[in-house]
């Protein structure tokens, strides 16, 4: 076996590619669930996200709009989504389910015609001398722009539910909304707007799966990215920062698999390949394990309906 | 503008009224949206919607379908009346079918009646120990059985990649990634029962199996308690009902009806087991199941529409140059809208005074 082909920086440069989509649906995720709405739609909104942005890349020919598109996108399918569990009443957990089969198939027919086409090229973000740094040029200094706006965004919702008044009164809507109603803050109009979020958010992860990562459009791909988000949601125990650390985690097992799949060794390639939804299950049933502090971290009103005549 | 009122009770009206409006709301949705895409949408709704239930051919296809959906549906509306989430049917039904296919390859060019019941008793026991990871998880460790069956999925779609390349590749199939065709023998293959339905043995066990799940859920304590914990759980757990047990029992039954409808799949209508032997029963009869109001009744008449869907898709695909992924549309719009109306049944909408 010839394990010189595996360049340690080269991994890390592909890891965090890998890890962003997972890292930026689970942070939209994460301040839905800390609203106190279970979104189990986001395999439907990064697919839509996905093909948006193909499309909006392709058409215009700059994968900015692109993202920007399939932001939109995103946000617009969770409004379905918003609108049928905030103001009917239904059911967040069939209701999720539905966005995702409904997702699913609504990209797949939008994207029939866009198939082995290929996307505008992301440029790279080269900072002055510092990109050609050995090492720490690859690593640090020469990401695309969605890897430092992760980032960003990482600290910015951190700083947006510890830091301002509006975060503060949307954890209120998800620890106990009976009584954010009744200090006169609209609930659904904020869980609306929190949904709406995360479908961005998953809209740019997807989008950043079909124009970066792969960079094609193929019908289903994004291939469980979007369960394995709300997983590290858990595992990341509603914490921003603790979502980085579980997506570049996951990130890093995903290309440790590629890479021995391409190493050749004697496994065959489809047990490789299922390594990532094992170690989610292994990594949910460890957070889980300890209840006591399972439910503390959970948002108290999570998945819960809430109707002001109650 | 308008208010929502709570009702007194849920309105029995409503209740079954629903479905039929969230059908009738997605034809008239999806004729708007085959007008956009430039297709004839009073075409593309006769296609869709009647002519699976008209022409001859399509009826003798229908059961061939509704049977898995209505099968899977079953198992999952026992879970879902109890709050168990079992929402990896599809790895489950692909279990199903490696266990008892494997048994079929095992015992190739033996001959007997017994054959096919005991590759459907292996394929039950598949899909149900499948479907116990999540259970065990959930009961000793408290993980999110949603999450982990679903996770489960993947995982039995390479599961069932890897034997195609591996263990149950037929060594005279030129290498490809494809077990031998169980229905090349007569042992191995479920004859027909009626067939200007497409009902066959498969069929007609998922109709037996319809009437014990009513049977559970009507008349057994154990389906009263399976009700109950839906319902309210702090009651179901003071009545002396055991979580554990509940859970285990829900995500068993369903394990082990989408377990075997993967075998009568396998041995009705695909014959071998390959990389895309899932065609994603497992997930529309999630649907099936709300559209059925988790009643095997509804459950019967929701799989039959359902099928339709799918036949008539088919036949749109090549009469109206319809994308395959159209039927997915339709069927999520439908759980959508369904969900939407469902509203109806405990709130009265109020012109807001």
């Amino acid at each position: 076996m010839d394990f010189s082909s595996l360049d340690p920086v080269a991994m890390m440069v592909l890891l965090i590619g890998a890890a962003t989509p997972i890292m930026l649906a689970a942070l939209g995720e994460l301040v839905v669930e800390k609203s106190g709405v279970l979104n189990l739609g986001v395999e439907g909104m990064m697919i839509i996200g996905a093909v948006c942005g193909f499309i909006v890349a392709v058409n215009t020919d700059s994968p900015m709009l692109g993202l920007l598109g399939a932001a939109v996108g995103g946000a617009v399918v969770s409004m379905l989504f918003a609108f049928l569990t905030q103001y009917l009443l239904s059911n967040q957990v069939a209701t999720g389910l539905a966005l995702t089969l409904f997702g699913l198939g609504l990209a797949a027919l939008m994207g029939s015609s866009y198939n082995g086409i290929r996307p505008p090229r992301m440029a790279r973000l080269d900072i002055g001398g510092l990109s050609d740094l050995p090492v720490v040029g690859k690593l640090f200094f020469s990401h695309d722009p969605v890897i430092y706006g992760s980032v960003a965004l990482v600290f910015a919702v951190w700083f947006f539910l510890n830091r301002t008044r509006a975060g503060l009164v949307l954890r209120a809507c998800g620890e106990n909304h009976d009584a954010a109603h009744s200090l006169g803050y609209n609930v659904q109009l904020i869980r609306f707007g929190a949904i709406m979020f995360g479908g961005a958010c998953a809209g740019l992860g997807g989008a950043y799966v079909s124009l970066v990562r792969v960079p094609q459009w193929t019908e289903g791909m994004t291939a469980g990215v979007g369960w394995i988000a709300l997983a590290i949601v858990v595992f990341a125990a509603w914490k921003p920062w603790r979502v980085i650390l579980g997506a570049y985690m996951f990130g890093g097992l995903t290309i440790l698999q590629l890479s021995l799949q391409a190493l050749g060794i004697h496994i065959s390639g489809a047990y490789l390949s299922m390594t990532p939804y094992i170690v989610t299950i292994v990594v949910l049933v460890i957070m889980s394990a300890d209840r006591k502090k399972a439910s503390l971290n959970a948002p108290a009103c999570l998945g819960k309906s809430f109707h002001a005549s109650h | 503008m308008l208010r929502l009122e709570q009702r007194q009770q849920p309105s029995k009206i409503m209740l079954y009224i629903t479905p039929v409006l969230a059908v009738v709301a997605t034809m008239l949705v999806g004729a708007a949206l085959f007008m956009v895409m430039g297709i004839d949408p009073l075409k593309a709704i006769y296609l869709l919607f009647i002519d699976p239930f008209v022409d001859s051919y399509n009826l003798s296809q229908l059961f061939v379908k509704a049977s898995p959906l209505i099968l899977i549906a079953m198992g999952l509306s026992i879970g879902f009346r109890a709050g168990v989430w079992n929402i990896g049917a599809e790895g489950q039904f692909i279990m199903g079918a490696i266990a008892g296919g494997a048994v079929g390859l095992a015992l190739w060019d033996t001959q007997g009646w017994w054959l096919l019941p005991l590759m459907a008793a292996a394929a039950a026991l598949g899909g149900a120990l499948w479907a116990m990871i999540p259970a065990l998880l959930k009961i000793k460790f408290n993980a999110n059985e949603i999450l982990v069956s679903l996770m489960l999925v993947y995982v039995a779609e390479n599961i069932i990649a890897a034997m195609a390349q591996g263990p149950l590749r037929d060594p005279d199939g030129y290498g490809r990634p494809v077990s031998k065709n169980l229905e090349r023998h007569d042992a191995t293959t479920l004859p027909d029962v009626f067939p200007s339905l497409g009902i066959d043995a498969g069929g007609v066990v998922m109709l037996l199996l319809l009437a014990a799940a009513f049977f559970l859920l009507q008349k057994h304590a154990m389906g009263y308690q399976i009700k109950l914990t839906g319902e309210s759980p702090r009651a179901a757990r003071f009545a002396g009902v055991k979580p554990g047990v509940i859970i285990a029992v829900c995500l068993g039954i369903s394990g082990a009806a989408a377990g075997m409808a993967g075998l009568f799949e396998l041995t009705g209508a695909a014959g071998t087991l390959s990389a895309d032997f899932g065609v994603g029963y497992g997930f529309t009869a999630i649907i099936v199941a709300f559209l059925g109001r988790l009643n095997p009744v509804g459950i019967l008449l929701a799989g039959v529409v359902l099928a339709g869907t799918y036949i008539g898709g088919e036949n749109a695909q090549f009469a109206l140059k319809l994308p395959a992924a159209a039927v997915t549309v339709f069927q999520g719009m439908m759980l959508f809208f369904l969900l939407g109306f469902e509203i109806l049944i405990n709130y009265r909408v109020r012109r807001a005074t």
